[in-house]
């Protein structure tokens, strides 16, 4: 198997992500592209880390996936926040800062 | 090698000290100040007695001595020392200014006596007398430049000393004003010298005259005459020395009548060397003078206010000094003699016509004086001395020094020598016939007094500083020119004479002189002795007269050619600043708003959006570095 299509692979999923974080206003949806893409980005690393037949791939992966939990708590519990407040999950609404 | 002296700082240091004293003092020495003042100006006067005595006992190469002071620049090669010569020429003036000078100290301590600013008047003829003497003892142009600024700064807050009324306060600023436009000239010519020369010394630059081609020796001398007519009131700035008799009249006689105002002269006598050498520029020197002769005496003809006649006389003498001290070798040392003679005689009728004043309750228009003969006989009799000497009677003092300007012009050569002589026999018949009607107007005729005027003697404090100058002005003249005692003592300073063109004998000089003189007495009595003197002046008079009157619209012409397109280029100039300058600055700013108005938009606070930015960054990133790989 080509680890090329790997990679092509990571870049659909990445791009699926990419488009849906832009396109989607629901905050629960646009949270779930972003672990899409990162786990894109986790796809391609080991990848490259096969490829190259060492293992910092794999441990950045690894880190990756570490950051990647924490983000969603803390995500998750922003987003629960916003909702009790505003009562909507829609990331439109959430424009306070904008004056 | 220069002989070294160390005491002649002593000549600066005293007045200089108690221009510091008073003036850091304050009204602590309101009690004393003027009399330290007096104290210290008579102590440089004998100090100055002193170099001259030790002077005479040396032969006549050794008597130049120098001091160094201190180094004052030291840039690379261009080195600068503080440093003072005394020679033959510097000793005169120093007397002159530290003799005539105590004189006129001891006379204000009478005149200014109910002034209740007498200390901060003290303190500032001292530093006049410090600065004064700076200019004469100075060894470079830079040194007399210090000193020249010096009395500048003295003369500007001398004339506006009663700058409450802003008739004064505008008068000092016109001669401030124009004394920049001569200053500007003598830092040219130090600048020009400098430049060609490598030094401003006196020594230097002399020694370096044979190398330097003529068109900068024309410059420099050109330079230095535009600032001799700055500082001497000479055609066409002077303008400013009429409205300079602002300031108390002890100043008018020691600033604007004994010494400051001839600075030009000696500022010519000192540069010999450089006019010597540049025949154009001492050429436009005669010129200068020759104008300015006539021109002042004109404008005394038709002055009503005694101390304004006076001082259109001052420039008309100065004018015969400067137009003689253009002739070149033969005439430096009758320049400077004409000078210590005016000195006495003018400087004495100027305490004179203080005196006078101080009589009159401060009245200086002479149609309201007449018959003090009677009431002040001592300022009739020193005034009457001083006029002597001024018209040039034998034997008082102005026969022998103007005679000698005459008679030298007459033989100048060619068609120069018959033109300054025909000019200066004029300028000496003008010269009799305004000082005649301002001893008819004075003295005799009926008094046309104000009601509440007292005419009375001035107090001894007064009368006898004004004694010993009309004593001066009786013998001075006879003194300088006995054996020739002035030429010879100058002589080494300057080139050896030239062959002498003999035109006219002095003998008819004279004598043609005291006929002018005498036709000048004649047409005054005439015109004023024989019927009454109207208190109020015609109007009704001859467009000469107007035209005399106002300084031979002189501040007219400088209104019209400097005044109005100078105020018009500031105008211009602001208009510039406002529109094209500022207009730029504000047109940056403007944009910056805009940009930044344009550009808050895209903070549409959409997180959607900025997430579409981050990525369309990501993207364009990823294409420039693959751009850049490939």
């Amino acid at each position: 198997m080509d680890a090329a299509n790997y990679l092509y692979l990571s870049a659909l999923l990445f791009t699926i992500g990419a488009v849906g974080v832009v396109v989607r206003r629901n905050a629960i949806v646009v949270f779930m592209c972003i672990e899409l893409m990162l786990n894109a980005a986790n796809l391609s690393f080991v990848t490259f880390s096969r490829i190259n037949g060492d293992l910092n791939g794999q441990v950045v992966a690894f880190f990756t996936m570490v950051v990647a939990a924490c983000e969603v708590v803390v995500g998750l519990a922003i987003i629960v926040t916003i909702y009790r407040s505003r009562r909507s999950a829609s990331v439109d609404d959430a424009s306070l800062l904008r004056r | 090698m220069m002989m070294n002296s160390t005491s002649i700082v002593y000549l600066i240091a005293l007045p200089l000290a108690g221009a510091v004293i008073l003036l850091l003092a304050g009204r602590r020495s309101d009690k004393w100040g003027h009399l330290l003042a007096t104290a210290l100006c008579a102590s440089s006067f004998f100090v100055g007695l002193y170099q001259l005595s030790l002077m005479f006992n040396r032969p006549s190469q050794e008597r130049p001595v120098s001091q160094k002071l201190f180094e004052w620049i030291s840039v690379g090669t261009f080195k600068i020392d503080a440093g003072l010569l005394l020679d033959q020429l510097s000793i005169c003036f120093v007397l002159l200014i530290t003799g005539v000078g105590t004189l006129i100290h001891i006379y204000s301590i009478s005149y200014m006596a109910h002034d209740p600013h007498r200390r901060r008047f003290f303190a500032f003829l001292n530093l006049f007398i410090a600065a004064m003497l700076l200019l004469v003892l100075g060894d470079s142009y830079l040194n007399l430049y210090v000193g020249w600024e010096g009395v500048g700064l003295a003369s500007y807050l001398l004339i506006g000393f009663w700058n409450e009324k802003p008739a004064y306060a505008t008068a000092s600023k016109k001669a401030f004003v124009m004394n920049r436009i001569g200053d500007m000239g003598l830092s040219f010519a130090i600048m020009i010298a400098f430049a060609t020369m490598g030094t401003v010394s006196f020594i230097g630059v002399q020694a370096a005259v044979e190398q330097t081609s003529t068109p900068v020796l024309t410059g420099i001398g050109i330079m230095l005459l535009v600032a001799a007519i700055g500082k001497s009131a000479q055609f066409p700035l002077q303008a400013w020395l009429g409205d300079a008799m602002a300031g108390p009249t002890p100043v008018s006689a020691l600033i604007h009548a004994a010494t400051m105002v001839t600075a030009g002269v000696y500022l010519i006598t000192r540069s010999n060397f450089i006019f010597d050498a540049a025949p154009t520029a001492q050429l436009l020197v005669v010129i200068v003078g020759a104008i300015t002769l006539m021109f002042g005496a004109l404008i005394g003809t038709a002055k009503d206010d005694i101390k304004k006649a006076l001082a259109a006389s001052t420039m008309s003498q100065i004018g015969y000094m400067i137009l003689c001290a253009g002739l070149g070798p033969v005439g430096y040392a009758f320049a400077i003699m004409h000078l210590l003679t005016h000195g006495f005689f003018k400087a004495g009728m100027f305490l004179g016509a203080g005196s006078v004043m101080h009589g009159m309750n401060d009245e200086v228009n002479m149609r309201k004086y007449g018959a003090l003969r009677k009431a002040m006989p001592i300022t009739f009799v020193t005034f009457g001395l001083g006029y002597l000497a001024i018209l040039g009677i034998p034997p008082f003092a102005g026969f022998y020094s103007k005679d000698m300007i005459i008679e030298t012009a007459f033989n100048a050569g060619g068609s120069k020598g018959i033109i300054l002589g025909i000019v200066t026999l004029l300028g000496a018949g003008i010269t009799a016939f305004y000082m005649t009607r301002v001893m008819i107007l004075t003295f005799t005729g009926t008094p046309r007094w104000d009601e509440k005027a007292q005419p009375h003697e001035s107090p001894w404090l007064m009368w006898l500083p004004m004694a010993v100058l009309a004593i001066g002005s009786a013998t001075s003249g006879y003194l300088l020119s006995s054996n020739d005692s002035l030429v010879k003592w100058l002589s080494p300073l300057f080139e050896s004479h030239e062959e002498h063109h003999e035109l006219l004998p002095p003998i008819i000089v004279s004598a043609l002189a005291l006929v002018m003189v005498a036709i000048g007495v004649a047409i005054a009595f005439l015109k004023y002795s024989r019927r009454e003197i109207d208190a109020v002046a015609p109007k009704n008079v001859s467009i000469f007269t107007r035209i005399a009157r106002e300084d031979l619209m002189q501040d007219r012409l400088n209104e019209a050619v400097f005044m109005r397109p100078g105020q018009e280029l500031t105008k211009t100039l602001v208009k510039t600043d406002a529109v094209i300058i500022d207009g730029a600055v504000r047109a940056v700013g403007r944009l910056t708003i805009a940009t930044g108005l344009s550009l808050r938009r895209v903070q549409n606070g959409f997180v959607r959006s900025y997430a579409a930015f981050i990525l369309m960054g990501a993207l364009a990133m990823i294409v420039a570095i693959w751009v850049v790989v490939q």
